[in-house]
Order: C-alpha cells, then sequence, then structure tokens
C-alpha cells in the first residue's frame, strides 16, 4: 500500500528532525520534549513494520515512565547557559575526538555488516499466521531464551537494589506514622465515658492527650474530672493523671 | 456498500466511527459535570445546580458558555507554546484512548491484538499533559502540584499493571474484546475481588480524584498544576478530569464487571442492546467515584505513597502469582 510508504516516510522524518532537536535545542526541557516526541515517532514505525507488542512496551516503559523520570530532573536543574557555553568551548575538543572515534566504530561495524543468507527471505513474512506478536515473542522469551531473560532480570533486580542502599539512609529525625498502632487504638485508650447528673457540668482538668501505656500505669486511677456546682467555689485545679 | 470500500469511503467512515464514539463521549464529559454536582448536593443534603433549564439540566451548557466568554491569561515568563498545549495533551489523551474501547461485540473503531497495552500505554502518558502544565506556568505553586501528580501517577501505575497481568493470566489475550468475552457467566470482580478494589482505588489516584486528589490540594498549593489556567484552557483541564474518569470508568467495566455483557444471561436483559449496558456500567463505577469524593478526608503525601508502595504493590504482586499458580494447579490456563 501507498499509505504504509507516506506514513513511514512521514514518521522517520519526524523522527530524524527531532531527534536534531534533542542534541540542538538550547533548553533542556525542550530536549527531553523533543526526545519523548522521537519515542513516539520510533514506536509509530514499529506499527508499521508489525511489531504491535514492542510499540507499546516502548510507548509504556520509555515515554511512561523512563522520560517521565529525566523530564523530573531536568526541570529541577538550575542551569546558567553563560556557564554551559563557557563550558563548551573548553571541552569541545574532546567531544569531538569521542564524536570521531564513534563515527569511525559505526562506519567498521556497519562495513563489515553481511546479511546471512536466509535473512531475507525472513524479512519478507515477518508474521506468522495464526499467532499474535504477543504470543510469538512469548513463546521463544520464556523457552528458549529463559535462561537470558531471567539473567537481565537479575542484572536489573540488583542495580535496584544496589540504587536503594546507596540512596536509602534512615533519617532519625523523620517522624514516621505507625498506622497499625492508630488502628489498634480503642476509645478506651483516649476518653473516659462519664454518668454525671442534669445541671453538673464537667471542668476539664490539664490538656488532653493519649493516655500513657498501660505498663507505665501504676494503679486505675480516678476520672481526671472535678464535678462543678454553683453553691462551692471551686477549688483550685490540679492535673489528676490518668 | 460499494462506495465504502473505496479509500476514500474508508477514510469517511473512519471518521464516522470516530464521531459515533467522540460526541456520545464528550456528551457523557459534559453531564459528569452535572451528575458530580448534583450527587454531592444529595449526599451533603443540598439541591445541587437547579436554575437554568429544568432540573438545572443545561448547567453544563451555561458553564461552557461562560468560560468560552472568559479571557485567556498566559503569566508573564510562561512558555506560551507548551502552556496551551498542555490542556490539549490531557484532553486530547483521554479521547484518543476511546479508539480501543469496545462498547459492544466487535464494536471498536480499533480492535487492536493489544488494546489492554495501548489503554495502559495512553493513561500512564496523561501525566504528560500536567507534568508540562506545571513547568510551563513558571509559578511554584504549579511546579510543586505537577511534582506530587508526576510521582503519585507513576506510583499507581505499577500496582494497576499487575492487577491487569492478573486479569490478563485469566483471559489469554491482550485484545479488549476477548477480555471481555472472557467474562461470559462470570465476571472477573468475583474471583479477583481483591485486585478489583485494588484497581478501583488505584485508578482513583491515577485520576487525581478525592481522596487522593493532592495535585490540587487547594488547602496548601492553591489548585495545584493549573492555578495559571483561565478560561477556555483551565475548561480543558476540567473536562479532561472528567473525561479521564470515565476512562477510568471504562477500563474499570472492561476489566471487571463483563464490559457490555448484561449482569443476568435472559431474555429481558439481554434484550437491551450491549452499549447502553456498558454506559450503564460506566455510569455506575462513575457514582462511586462522586461517592467517594463525597465521603472520605484526603490523604497526606507520605500516606499515599505508603499505600501505593508498602500495601498495593506487594498484594497485586502477591494475587498475580497466586492467580498465575492457581490457574496453572487446577488446569484453567486459558490456552493450555
Amino acid at each position: 500500500m501507498i499509505f504504509d510508504q507516506i506514513f513511514f516516510y512521514l514518521f522517520s522524518a519526524v523522527l530524524v528532525a527531532a531527534a536534531v532537536m534533542v542534541v540542538t535545542s538550547r533548553n533542556p526541557v525542550h530536549s527531553v520534549l523533543f526526545l519523548i516526541l522521537c519515542f513516539f515517532n520510533a514506536a509509530a514505525l514499529f506499527l508499521i513494520a508489525g511489531a504491535e507488542f514492542l510499540a507499546m512496551i516502548l510507548l509504556i516503559v520509555y515515554i511512561g515512565a523512563v522520560a517521565v523520570l529525566f523530564l523530573f530532573v531536568v526541570m529541577m536543574l538550575d542551569i546558567d547557559f553563560s556557564q554551559l557555553r563557557a563550558g563548551v568551548q573548553r571541552y569541545a575538543p574532546i567531544g569531538a575526538v569521542i564524536g570521531v572515534i564513534l563515527l569511525l566504530e559505526l562506519v567498521l561495524v556497519v562495513g563489515g555488516w553481511r546479511f546471512s543468507a536466509s535473512a531475507p527471505a525472513l524479512r519478507l513474512n515477518p508474521a506468522v499466521a495464526g499467532i499474535s506478536n504477543t504470543d510469538a515473542l512469548g513463546r521463544v522469551l520464556y523457552t528458549q531464551y529463559a535462561f537470558l531473560f531471567e539473567t537481565a532480570a537479575l542484572v536489573l533486580m540488583v542495580a535496584m537494589i544496589g540504587a536503594i542502599v546507596l540512596t536509602h539512609r534512615d533519617r532519625r529525625r523523620s517522624r514516621y506514622q505507625n498506622i497499625a498502632e492508630q488502628i489498634a487504638r480503642q476509645p478506651a485508650d483516649t476518653m473516659t465515658m462519664l454518668d454525671l447528673p442534669i445541671g453538673v457540668g464537667v471542668k476539664q482538668l490539664g490538656i488532653l492527650r493519649p493516655k500513657p501505656k498501660l505498663a507505665a500505669l501504676p494503679a486505675p486511677a480516678e476520672a481526671p474530672v472535678q464535678l462543678a456546682s454553683d453553691h462551692r467555689v471551686p477549688e483550685p485545679i490540679t492535673r489528676v493523671e490518668g | 456498500m460499494g462506495f465504502f470500500t473505496t479509500i476514500l469511503g474508508q477514510i469517511i467512515l473512519r471518521l464516522l466511527e470516530t464521531l459515533a464514539v467522540l460526541v456520545p463521549l464528550l456528551i457523557l464529559v459534559a453531564y459528569a459535570t452535572y451528575a458530580e454536582r448534583k450527587a454531592l448536593a444529595a449526599i451533603q443534603l443540598r439541591k445541587g445546580p437547579n436554575v437554568v433549564g429544568p432540573f438545572g439540566l443545561w448547567q453544563p451548557f451555561a458553564d461552557a458558555i461562560k468560560m468560552v466568554m472568559k479571557e485567556t491569561i498566559i503569566p508573564t515568563g510562561a512558555n506560551r507554546a507548551l502552556f496551551i498545549m498542555a490542556p490539549m495533551i490531557t484532553f486530547g489523551l483521554a479521547m484518543t484512548a476511546w479508539a480501543v474501547v469496545p462498547t459492544g461485540n466487535h464494536l471498536a473503531v480499533a480492535d487492536i491484538n493489544v488494546g489492554i497495552l495501548y489503554l495502559f500505554a495512553i493513561s500512564s502518558l496523561g501525566v504528560y499533559g500536567i507534568i508540562i502544565a506545571g513547568w510551563a506556568s513558571n509559578s511554584k505553586y504549579a511546579f510543586l502540584g505537577a511534582l506530587r501528580s508526576a510521582a503519585q501517577m507513576v506510583s499507581y501505575e505499577v500496582s494497576i499493571g499487575f492487577v491487569m497481568v492478573s486479569v490478563l493470566l485469566c483471559v489469554g489475550s491482550l485484545n479488549l474484546n476477548d477480555i471481555v468475552l472472557a467474562q461470559n457467566g462470570l465476571w472477573f470482580c468475583i474471583p479477583l475481588f481483591p485486585m478489583f478494589i485494588v484497581f478501583f482505588i488505584s485508578g482513583l489516584a491515577e485520576c487525581n480524584r478525592a481522596p487522593f486528589d493532592l495535585p490540587e490540594g487547594e488547602s496548601e498549593i492553591v489548585a495545584g498544576f493549573f492555578v495559571e489556567y483561565s478560561a477556555m484552557s483551565f475548561a480543558m483541564f476540567f473536562l479532561g478530569e472528567y473525561a479521564n474518569m470515565i476512562l477510568m470508568s471504562g477500563m474499570t467495566t472492561i476489566l471487571f464487571l463483563g464490559g457490555w455483557m448484561s449482569p443476568l444471561p435472559f431474555v429481558p436483559f439481554t434484550l437491551i442492546p450491549g452499549p447502553i449496558w456498558f454506559i450503564a456500567k460506566i455510569c455506575f463505577v462513575m457514582f462511586m467515584f462522586f461517592w467517594v469524593r463525597a465521603t472520605f478526608p484526603r490523604f497526606r503525601y507520605d500516606q499515599l505513597m505508603r499505600l501505593g508502595w508498602k500495601v498495593f504493590l506487594p498484594l497485586s504482586l502477591l494475587w498475580m502469582v497466586i492467580t498465575a499458580g492457581a490457574l496453572v494447579a487446577f488446569g484453567w490456563l486459558p490456552h493450555a
């Protein structure tokens, strides 16, 4: 179909243009946004090639998670552009050398590339009839390549644990909320019910706070209230522990 | 039918199909705002909107006209292009997701093989509208709201992903149509009940709804990521939130409540067409959203993170393992 080709070239052109903008745009946030555009177009190219599962995973993992973190970090950078430009002049030669080396490597790799004899035939019928993309991937990933797959997962796991160990410190000053303790709290721990005659009020004594733990209590104390009536001169209020 | 097999005919047909999904969706979004106000009012013993039209039914249109008439203000120092783009991204994504949602048997604009992954991807992209809005506004409140929202959505996506995996294990397909058909006779909300609850609560957090509406915590950060927005750009965020809620309700319906299928598989119920059941179930889940908003106080941020990472993530992981184990042990695997 001609549409396939039109869309292929459209997405490829946008992909390349966005990739150029990633490198050249001045504002790093714009760079990341162009990178996201790049990912999007790459996903579209995967879709045209019939690799729908890969396209969706690219969207979910790279755009939905990785690029969000990039954006997170880059947005919080405090960038001084004049300093950045001074750095460019100093590091330009090193950058140029690395660039040339990478280019040479690329040329060597691509120059030595040979298609195996069976590759073009495989390329012409990428999809096995009756098996969806996801199904086909799952069949090889968890059987033939199970060892490699699990190893990759383990490497990621180790990296994750390493990151947590490096960054997580127990900060003594931070206050944690013990949810289990809060839920286990009973009304009787914090309040006292009183049965009073009509017309007699209750004066609050001291500050209300949770009762101390049962172990700390020496003996069941009197209720921390004092009956107030009009005929009596109120006695000086004393705090009764309870 | 000859015309619709030509290329032009196909394009026109696709456009008509898209309109057939979008127009009812937009009406639903407009009336979701009205329904929420009415539901909250009823719960709080008030009357709610009752002035414009019978029972206040034209209130959404009055609001829309008011929003259109207002002046759009772009703050100084804001990044103009991104500032205007952000609400469009939020609203556009919420609409785009509906391309794959089946409202009846094989009744979707695009009945693709990886439908559920597509929905997951689109809902995980929703964070961009918010984070770009927060950054482009050049305001600290907006930025704080955006950061909160991004961290929250990324956290709850993880458990949503695992819940989806345990549903997919029972179905054996990523196609939304197959997922609904697999629930013929027994909706997944019964065997996977804990995951249904986890999904619903994570959905609340994913939509930034109460009790997880910290991104717009009006008591601390004014209105969060859209403080600086006014007029139509504000309206797009506002409607985008409702569109996202409807999408999340739709996902809940498809994954757990049997999609378009009638709850009782005999005659008076099966005569009602699928799309009507689908909309009815969406409205039910939406009502749950409103009900929760009227009932629960807002979570604190550390409580929110604790719930996401320390409760839902282990629970959904464990349930996924249990589901897989049960399927293998009893020979219930869909493709075995």
